[in-house]
């Protein structure tokens, strides 16, 4: 086993580094602090820039023009991009680009004409629908968006909510149950467009969170052709598994960038800070406060490379996905909230990141799974069949 | 929370009477009660919503009331209002420059 990352780790990094600390922390200087966009020239000039560096389109597979890079060195980039202030959720403003709806890599050649390759061109924007207002944690029960067979069409009702995007998408992945008595086995994805006349994105879901945010949509007699299923019917809960599971990683390594730039910031600010005249760094109970948010990024990364090491191997990785999830935001909660502490009001102030850091980094506890339904995925994957 | 900001207009020679520092959103109305312009008071907006409707008022003449909505998530609400008001116009106010939105449906 060798804990250190490869040469072409390394650079490709240290170049994701110097872009963030050079070309996206000096642009949000002038931004609001909530802020989750850059101005169009900026953006456009960056994506050139990542471009330039070979590290646009990070996520797509080599065969569809992505830089080919494995998810190991992905989490290591992706660790890098979010070290600024909208990082966790807008990391480096999207100038990395994406590869959109990963499923669709699944999609049918005509689907793939449709939706994929003009998603990775740029051209179409996608939008992931799973979670309902009845819950989004067990989708395989709480899906209750109804989708009926109709001749060559399906007719589809119900709503959405938590959907990030889909007041900006052309299209979205939508899962609705098309077998009430089959659990699981009774949902399918449908390819939606958002020109239909049945689709609606009915309002904003204003939360802590202050880029990406939530909608909640509304499907009204939505007629899909039965072409725009992706996959098979009564086979959407594993797209959407994987996925989930999936997803645990970067995740994960969004919350590390954070906590590992707050706690920069913190050894930087400590030393300089004096309170009855002796420097910050001389207390204490700063010192420990340093060293726990050492432990905890150091075990945190730890956990999410191996997630992502088994990946990249073949191997099964829902349970190491499952705790770099539950592990890195958590740690990330703690990191945070702990600087926070040691820059006192300058900590709650939006003259720093931190207050807004604090306030995205608690959702991070609940988005793509909380945290306890981390620990059930990962004591079902420890009990095995004894747990049923 | 409704989709439409729907409080009472208040005429501007009361904006310093009615506004503290708060974050939040605004909007403008000209005599015909038109919206005129949406706007919000954020991270750097100095003393806050305050500060940001005595400063847009400064640009705009035809201005008559204006209504506002205390909020720290003022940028999706600010971001909303506009959504919503495109769904209802079909085209922001008047004198808001031209942003990257969705679409909004609004029941």
């Amino acid at each position: 086993m060798k804990l250190e990352m490869t040469q072409e780790q390394t650079l490709i990094t240290g170049m994701v580094r110097k872009f963030v600390r050079e070309e996206i922390v000096p642009l949000e200087l002038n931004l609001d602090p909530d802020a989750d966009e850059l101005d169009p020239a900026d953006r456009d000039r960056l994506i050139e820039k990542t471009k330039a560096m070979g590290l646009y389109g990070l996520g797509i597979p080599a065969e569809y023009g992505g830089p080919d890079i494995d998810l190991m060195t992905s989490t290591l980039i992706a660790i890098e991009m979010s070290q600024h202030r909208a990082g966790l959720y807008a990391p480096c403003y999207g100038t990395f680009g994406g590869a959109g709806l990963a499923q669709l890599f699944e999609a049918t050649d005509e689907q793939k004409e449709q939706y994929l390759f003009p998603t990775l061109r740029g051209e179409k924007r996608g939008f992931f629908g799973l979670s309902e207002p009845s819950g989004g944690s067990d989708p395989a029960r709480a899906i209750q968006t109804k989708a009926e067979r109709d001749g060559d069409d399906w007719i589809i009702n119900g709503g959405k909510l938590w959907i990030s995007g889909a007041d900006k998408a052309d299209y979205g992945l939508v899962f609705a149950r098309t077998d009430k008595d089959k659990g699981r086995n009774g949902v399918t994805c449908f390819i939606v467009d958002t020109d239909n006349p049945g689709f609606h994105v009915r309002r904003v879901v204003h939360t802590l969170r202050s880029a990406h945010y939530a909608t909640e949509l509304q499907f009204e007699d939505m007629r899909i052709p039965h072409a725009n299923i992706l996959g098979e019917v009564n086979k959407g809960f594993a797209i959407a598994s994987h996925r989930l599971t999936r997803q645990r990683i970067p995740y994960a390594a969004g919350c590390l960038g954070v906590a590992i730039k707050a706690q920069e910031m913190a050894l930087e600010y400590v030393p300089q800070r004096e309170t009855f005249g002796a420097p910050l760094s001389s207390r204490q109970a700063i010192q420990w406060m340093l060293v726990d948010n050492e432990i905890d990024i150091k075990q945190a990364t730890w956990i999410t490379l191996e997630a992502a090491a088994k990946a990249d191997n073949g191997e099964g990785f829902r349970k190491e996905a499952a705790m770099a999830k539950l592990v890195a935001t958590e740690a990330g909660g703690r990191v945070v909230d702990r600087c926070m502490q040691m820059f006192g009001g300058l900590g709650v102030a939006k003259d720093l990141p931190l207050e807004r850091w604090f306030r995205e980094m608690r959702i991070r506890r609940i988005g793509e799974g909380p945290s306890e339904v981390q620990r059930h995925v990962i004591a079902r994957e420890l009990l095995g069949e004894s747990l049923r | 929370m409704a989709v439409r900001l729907t409080k009472d207009w208040i005429p501007v020679s009361e904006v310093l009477t009615s506004l503290k520092g708060n974050l939040g959103v605004f909007q403008f109305a000209n005599v015909q009660r038109e919206v005129v312009f949406i706007g919000f008071a954020g991270g750097k907006s100095q003393f806050g919503l305050k500060g940001e409707v005595a400063s847009a008022l400064e640009k705009y003449s035809d201005i008559a009331a204006f209504r506002f909505e205390i909020t720290t998530a003022y940028h999706t609400r600010y971001r909303e209002l506009l959504m919503a008001h495109i769904a209802d116009h079909d085209t922001l106010p008047h004198y808001n420059e031209q942003i990257t939105l969705g679409r909004l449906s609004p029941s």
